[in-house]
């Protein structure tokens, strides 16, 4: 299969795009992130296709309420060996950009734009082909590892199932690769808990079993929504730890999904922000942090609680609510809250303004923000 | 002492696990095991630690939901465990929680009005008109309006609903409210809008709170005292400026080090936030319950 041909050409390549650095030594400078935002190819970056490149990517759902337009034209790259990271707060469109990354949103969903993996154009490809794809070449970590396991069957078999059938091994192979498996995500007592069932384990060895699952065939991009939400956070800390150590290992994309502006800082060198199925910011993660240069960027870190605030501080907050997909406005959708509102605003959606090299945001006023 | 609204002298609570076999003397988890503390009128006293470290069953001892093993909950001078059970329904009214889910915690088949007003038809025998009228006071307190009360939660955001589960612990006029995690659901902002809400009900109505967490940033802002929980026991206990800047016990130094974005770039630190330009030149606005989500 071409698509296939053009993953494994890019999976060929020596590891340039490896991460150097652990991610707690913060994401990579500026100026060193190979990752160029959309746009302005340069020759040879013409010749290199990008493990995912996602372009104007619309998609519509159908509710109770009509028609709601769930993301209104977002675009990114995501290298191999990269790690970008959606941040946002609920209904912001950033858990739907992964469902249609996957083939996964909800009936009757309409998707417009291009979606290209490895080359090759997952919108319009039928479910058979996708399924050839997903828990094989695509990885997902979902939030709640105990809805994401099936609790009838052991932790054993659930690890085996992907490589049965994509990879076609055998019982006793697909279970010896389960061990090994579960002892790469640093399961204690990997070879016991083979045969164990989910609610034997806690949450976050459950959280590590799903995560064995979706590296178990080596895929080239993983997709983790939330991974760490429902876990303590001595156990978060450890998951993330584990996530990226894995990334860096194999030289897999991520896109990690998270509300926490905390773990992005921790865990990817690039970010997007969404506010209403739009991408606001986005950026280098050093760059976003530095500059929060689109109001709800700033909005949203103001009003974070953070270690060592005077007792009985008031946190800033951003007053209003967020908008209703099925009532977005048609200008910018952060409008209505927005203290730096102008006429304009409102009238179509602002374009993505350059902030620096490879940093932008989507707002009119963006020189008086920072 | 007479500023001291409530005491805990070491509790413990042992839950005994189903037998799992005929014949096996049934396992037991000793859920809580000699936790004690004081709790000042008008302070708040933050609990933290992680899943399984007792939290939740302190809470449910402090509200007297269940009896503890050993030990003794006094609140405003009564041993509420040694209450006889109408007494105890009487003293209910001095204390109300608040709980974590706002989707999970108010009933969707009613009407607002009749979820905060409840605990005042039981208590109290209070008549309809004055059902409504404290219903109305106390959602007024929380931000939302008095047409909200013919509504039914599922009308209502997230941060909204929590609102309208403060009003339904505040409308006894509780001095104590127990919050178990109750901006863990919320989105950021949200959390925020919650969180000033439940400062500026204590300093008007001068509530205390017991406060549990697991956000230590959340408990760093909102708590005058914290008690670190692990495997039922107090492990550290002290001023959160003092606890989070200096922790003693490798359990609290472990869970200071996992909060995640404290390594550079450091979004505790990044960029003062320079005075934001809005209409009258203030920072980014701060709101009070008069600019809550409406």
């Amino acid at each position: 299969m071409p698509g296939l041909e053009g993953t494994a050409d890019t999976r060929a390549m020596p590891a340039r795009t490896a991460p150097r650095c652990r991610h707690r030594h913060g994401p990579r400078a500026a100026g060193a992130n190979p990752i160029s935002s959309a746009g302005h190819p340069s020759r040879h970056r013409a010749h290199r296709l990008s493990l995912l490149e996602v372009r104007d990517l619309r998609v519509t759902l159908q509710t109770a309420r009509g028609p709601a337009d769930a993301l209104r034209g977002v675009s990114f790259t995501l290298d191999r060996g990269d790690t970008l990271g959606l941040i946002g707060e609920s209904g912001c469109g950033k858990s739907i950009t992964a469902l249609a990354l996957m083939g996964l949103l909800p009936e009757g969903a309409q998707v417009a734009g291009s979606i290209r993996f490895g080359g090759r154009e997952l919108n319009g490809l039928p479910e058979s082909e996708l399924c050839t794809l997903r828990g094989n070449r695509i990885g997902m970590v979902f939030q709640e590892p105990m809805t994401a396991l099936n609790p009838l069957h052991t932790v054993g078999r659930q690890i085996a199932e992907p490589l049965r059938l994509h990879k076609g091994l055998t019982r006793t192979a697909a279970r010896a690769e389960a061990l090994r498996l579960l002892e790469r995500v640093q399961l204690p007592q990997a070879a016991q808990r083979l045969d164990a069932y989910p609610h034997q384990l806690s949450g976050g060895q459950r959280q590590r079993v799903v995560i064995a699952i979706a590296l178990a065939c080596g895929p080239d991009l993983l997709i983790a929504d939330e991974p760490t939400t429902a876990l303590d956070v001595t156990i978060q800390r450890e998951v993330l730890d584990l996530i990226a150590e894995l990334v860096r290992e194999d030289g897999m994309g991520l896109l990690l999904i998270s509300h926490d502006l905390g773990v992005m800082a921790d865990c990817v060198q690039r970010m997007l922000v969404m506010y209403g199925g739009t991408v606001v910011e986005s950026g280098p993660t050093a760059a976003v942090f530095a500059r929060l240069a689109h109001p709800y960027t700033r909005g949203l870190f103001a009003a974070r609680p953070r270690l060592g605030l005077a007792r009985g501080t008031r946190l800033s907050t951003i007053p209003g609510r967020v908008p209703e997909l099925a009532d977005l406005p048609a200008g910018c959708p952060f409008a209505e809250r927005c203290p730096l509102v102008v006429d304009d605003c409102r009238r179509a959606p602002p374009p993505p303004a350059p902030v620096a090299a490879d940093h932008e945001a989507r707002c009119l006023r963006w020189r008086e923000v920072a | 002492m007479a500023d001291v609204l409530l005491q805990a002298e070491s509790l413990s609570k042992v839950y005994r696990l189903p037998r799992e076999t005929l014949i096996s003397v049934p396992p037991r988890v000793q859920a809580l095991d000699g936790v004690g503390f004081t709790l000042r009128r008008g302070c708040s006293l933050g609990i933290v630690g992680e899943s399984g470290s007792g939290k939740s069953t302190l809470a449910r001892l402090v509200m007297a939901l269940e009896r503890p093993t050993s030990g003794r909950v006094v609140f405003d001078g009564q041993d509420l465990h040694g209450l006889s059970p109408d007494a105890l329904r009487r003293a209910r009214a001095g204390f109300q929680m608040v709980f974590q889910d706002p989707y999970g915690s108010l009933d969707p088949r009613r009407k607002v009005l009749q979820t905060v007003s409840e605990p005042l038809a039981v208590m109290h025998g209070a008549s309809r008109v004055e059902q409504r009228e404290r219903a109305g006071e106390v959602i007024d307190a929380v931000g939302l309006r008095t047409s909200d009360l013919d509504k039914y939660p599922h009308e209502f955001s997230g941060g909204q609903r929590q609102r309208i589960a403060i009003a339904r612990a505040l409308v006894t006029r509780p001095k104590l409210i127990v919050a178990d995690e109750p901006v863990s659901a919320l989105d950021v902002s949200v959390q925020a809008q919650v969180l000033n809400l439940m400062q500026d009900l204590q300093d008007r109505f001068g509530v205390t709170y017991l406060f549990i967490s697991h956000d230590l940033a959340v408990v760093d802002l909102v708590c005058d005292e914290v008690i670190v929980l692990q495997h039922g026991r107090i492990v550290e206990q002290g001023d959160p400026d003092r606890l989070f800047r200096q922790p003693q016990h490798p359990y609290t130094q472990r869970l200071l080090a996992a909060v995640p974005g404290q390594h550079p770039p450091r979004a505790n630190v990044a960029p003062p936030l320079r005075p934001f330009p809005s209409g009258d030149g203030r920072p980014w606005p701060s709101q009070g319950p008069e600019g809550a989500a409406r």
